[in-house]
């Protein structure tokens, strides 16, 4: 085979590779992602990555599982949330959390272990310079 | 003193924009004198950052809150060990750390290579001004550590509970010093681009400093995932978390690198990819910084919105459209005389091992930043979970580890089959007789992809082993030094090819706990009371009290209150007790009652943690304060204006009750095999790394007589 069209050769075979990785990621990544929604936005039948904040005086024990109500950042729809798992170490009442599921019956499953706290708003800066 | 800081950050930010300056004109117009005074002005800089570090630590030491980021990240009731980190745990701390590790790593480059290299440095020393020129202007400009309050409060904020950890003491500047390595040998690239030399001088000046920062960034990551395990309180060391994934990136793209520029150096080739690839590992460390402090992505550690998100963005663009631009420039100087002589030879395996290196680069790339680019495209912020990252990398990292073991073993150039066949029949006898053993005496034939990694990991460990075999009794036949010592010499000769196959035998180790831990863990989370018990595999575990601790926690994280509960654990004849607790910090805050704030502010998990070279089991413990609710509300009805000692005699009878009256608790128990070998693995590999990166007698020797071989000649000329 002489040298220019090998070189063509190596560069197809680079590209076909390049794209097929691309084209992997780009699939499973779609199919697998969840959407981060807010609760005013949650409906039921698919998965979703909720965010908002925990509802002052929602959070309660029932057996192994925990009950809470998230509601959006800035308004007041919420929805309550059943969780089961690792609870993380800043979880409180007012704080800001992401945690997986579906809706389902109007209430939020969440998946096991999914709960995930943001760090605590004490140990960010406030707008020193405002 | 405050003032005399923000005067350091000011002359710091000049003398670097000088540095740049003078050394550009100098190397521009020849003139040796203004190149020789940019790289003092570095030195300079060095001195300015140290003497602005040394007055914020004598600010957190004392106390001095009249200091906003003093007031912000500590508190008289820190222990002064964490005193001294709470400068980091800070974003303007952060930075200035940045900017001291920047200016010392150049100084010391800068003085290493004075008398080398005339050519590139001005250019390098350039790059180094204007990269610590950035981080100074965001401090000068937006995020000042030396920034003063009008009014200091009496106490201060106290560091985040969740950073009282030995392993974050040292985390974060490990992970900087990673991040700030990786600047060197990108200023000597470009200095190397801009000059048209690009051959192997300008890896052999830096591949060193490269190792370093390749070394304190794997170390980093290794403290960071120690720490997730003990500290984090939900037992895993790996999340996939979008800051984790940050430091993981440079790491990836600096190991391709290291092993890419071998080939440059060996046989001239890859020297375009050398060049993108040092300025792709240092935008990715300059991502790293930007993602832990912007907050863009949602994660753990991102710790709130930024001030300094733009400015981070804006110059990463300005370094890649700079750097793509230079490497375009130059590309008719890059191109390579060399061929790939066959694809059975060790170059082949090293663009293969790179290839597969950056191709996880990207993959945890794409899944970083997947949130953004789906909200781009879809209007939806979605994010792929760690099953994803699983599902992708998996494959690539079984790829990496059959290539760790085959490519050392290769010889340069060509290899034979004959040769082939000699070098890897006992490895892979090895691998056989190990697979036979796993298949017959344990059940990892359940999780295919872990049997996969545990057979290249005697694979890589027995392939290892002959090199070293090998040279070893080559030795002896030459010197008839016993076994011992020949191997000693062995890689003392030879440090950076040995001190490498030792990282690799230390990496191999690495994937073993890897893949034994996540494919074989067990976990149970129980709500037990008291004298209650469960079993998790092979073990029973009793809750035999609960404790209660006020003031002096077992870890000496300065907590005030720390509940926690003695479990008795039994396997056959073994038996042992963990002492899992609960650390509770008081909050600040005004809303609270006195006695409710204590227990309402901050609280983490101390894992109690039964080590292991078999198998770790891992406890925590959440105890339940509902009972407690009514008690603590009357306390803060009964005594609104309480001193410190009724607040103290209150929590103490509080507590008393807790331990008293137990209601039950939160249990979180996990066994994992073989998890602890993640970690020596690591030290392996850090090891090695070092014992590759400490220069060979020989070459201090080399280095001392051209020395002076060069002095004798000037004196020679001057007479």
């Amino acid at each position: 085979m002489d040298p220019a069209r090998k070189r063509r050769l190596r560069l197809i075979v680079a590209l076909g590779a390049a794209a097929a990785l691309a084209s992997v990621l780009v699939y499973t990544s779609f199919s697998a992602s969840t959407e981060a929604s807010k609760p005013s936005q949650v409906r039921p039948g698919h998965a979703y990555e909720l965010t908002g904040k925990v509802v002052n005086g929602s959070v309660s024990h029932a057996g192994d599982e925990l009950r809470f109500r998230i509601r959006d950042r800035d308004g007041h729809r919420s929805v309550p949330v059943r969780y089961a798992g690792a609870v993380p170490d800043p979880f409180r009442e007012g704080r800001e959390v992401i945690v997986s599921g579906e809706l389902r019956n109007g209430t939020f499953i969440a998946e096991r272990d999914s709960l995930v706290t943001k760090c605590p708003s004490k140990f960010t800066k406030e707008k020193r310079r405002s | 003193m405050a003032g005399i800081g923000s005067a350091c950050l000011a002359v710091g930010l000049f003398t670097a924009l000088y540095a740049a300056g003078a050394s550009i004109y100098g190397a521009h117009r020849g003139r040796r004198a203004w190149v020789t005074s940019g790289r003092r002005a570095i030195y300079c800089l060095a001195g300015l950052m140290v003497a602005g570090t040394a007055i914020l630590q004598a600010a957190f030491l004392r106390s001095d809150f009249s200091y906003a980021l003093v007031a912000e990240g500590s508190s008289t009731d820190t222990p002064g060990f964490y005193k001294v980190t709470a400068m980091w745990a800070t974003q303007d701390g952060s930075l200035l750390l940045w900017a001291l590790l920047l200016s010392l790593f150049s100084a010391a480059v800068l003085f290493l290579t004075r008398r080398s290299l005339r050519e590139i440095a001005p250019y390098a020393t350039a790059v180094l001004g204007v990269v610590a020129a950035f981080f100074l202007v965001l401090m000068v400009g937006w995020e000042n550590p030396f920034d003063t309050l009008a009014a200091p409060p009496m106490e201060g904020n106290g560091l985040n509970p969740l950073l009282r950890h030995p392993a974050m003491m040292i985390h974060p500047p490990l992970l900087y010093t990673g991040y700030v390595g990786f600047s060197i040998p990108f200023a000597f690239a470009v200095g190397a681009l801009v000059t048209r030399r690009t051959g192997a001088d300008w890896i052999r000046a830096t591949r060193r400093f490269a190792l370093v920062a390749w070394t304190f960034l794997g170390t980093g990551i290794m403290l960071g995932a120690l720490w997730s395990y003990t500290e984090l309180g939900w037992g895993g060391y790996w999340a996939w978390d979008p800051v984790e994934n940050a430091s993981l990136m440079p790491w990836l793209a600096g190991t391709a690198f290291l092993h890419s520029i071998m080939v440059q150096e060996k046989r001239g080739m890859l020297r375009i990819w050398n060049v993108s690839l040092v300025c792709g590992t240092f935008v990715l460390a300059l991502i790293g910084t930007f993602l832990v402090r912007s907050g863009i992505l949602d994660s753990i550690h991102a710790f709130g919105a930024s001030t300094i998100g733009t400015q981070f963005l804006v110059f990463i663009g300005l370094v890649v459209a700079f750097s793509v631009a230079l490497i375009l420039a130059r590309l008719p100087d890059l191109r390579s005389r060399a061929k790939l002589d066959s694809l059975l030879s060790r170059e082949a395996f090293f663009l293969l091992n790179n290839l597969v290196l950056v191709g996880l680069c990207l993959v945890i790339m794409w899944g970083t930043f997947f949130p953004l680019i789906s909200e781009a495209l879809t209007g939806d912020k979605a994010s792929v979970g760690p099953p994803w990252f699983e599902r992708l990398t998996v494959p690539l990292a079984i790829v990496l580890v059959l290539l760790s073991g085959i490519g050392p073993v290769l010889a340069w150039r060509r290899v034979t089959l004959r040769g082939l066949r000699r070098v890897l029949v006992a490895p892979l006898a090895l691998t056989l007789l190990a697979l036979l053993a796993l298949l017959g005496l344990t059940d990892a034939s359940q999780s295919p992809p872990s049997l996969v990694m545990f057979c290249l990991v005697a694979f890589v460990l027995a392939a290892v082993g002959q090199e070293f075999w090998r040279g070893a009794s080559a030795r002896r036949t030459v010197t008839g030094e016993p076994w011992p010592r020949a191997l000693v010499r062995l890689a003392g000769r030879n440090r950076r090819r040995y001190g490498g196959y030792l990282v690799h035998a230390g990496i191999a180790v690495l994937f073993l706990g890897v893949a034994a831990s996540s494919a074989f863990h067990d976990q149970r989370d129980v709500r037990l009371a008291p004298g209650e018990s469960f079993r998790t595999g092979d073990y029973t575990v009793t809750y035999r009290k609960p404790t209660a601790r006020l003031g002096g926690d077992s870890a000496g994280t300065g907590a005030p209150i720390s509940l926690g509960a003695v479990l008795d654990v039994k396997k056959g004849d073994q038996r042992f007790t963990l002492h899992p607790a609960r650390n509770y910090y008081p909050t600040q805050d005004p809303s609270k009652g006195v006695v409710s704030r204590y227990f309402e502010g901050e609280a983490n998990s101390e894992v109690d943690v039964r080590w292991g070279l078999k198998r770790d089991f891992w406890l925590a413990v959440r105890p339940d304060l509902a009972s407690l609710d009514r008690p603590i509300r009357e306390a803060d009805r009964r005594f609104p204006g309480a001193s410190n000692d009724v607040q103290a005699v209150v929590i103490a009878a509080l507590t008393e009750r807790y331990r008293s009256h137990p209601p039950p608790a939160a249990f979180r128990a996990i066994v994992s095999p073989l998890v602890l070998w993640i970690w020596i693995g690591g030290a392996i590999a850090v090891l090695g790394a070092l014992i590759a990166v400490w220069p060979a007698p020989e070459a201090r020797l080399r280095r001392v007589r051209s020395l002076y071989a060069a002095r004798l000649g000037r004196e020679l000329s001057r007479a």
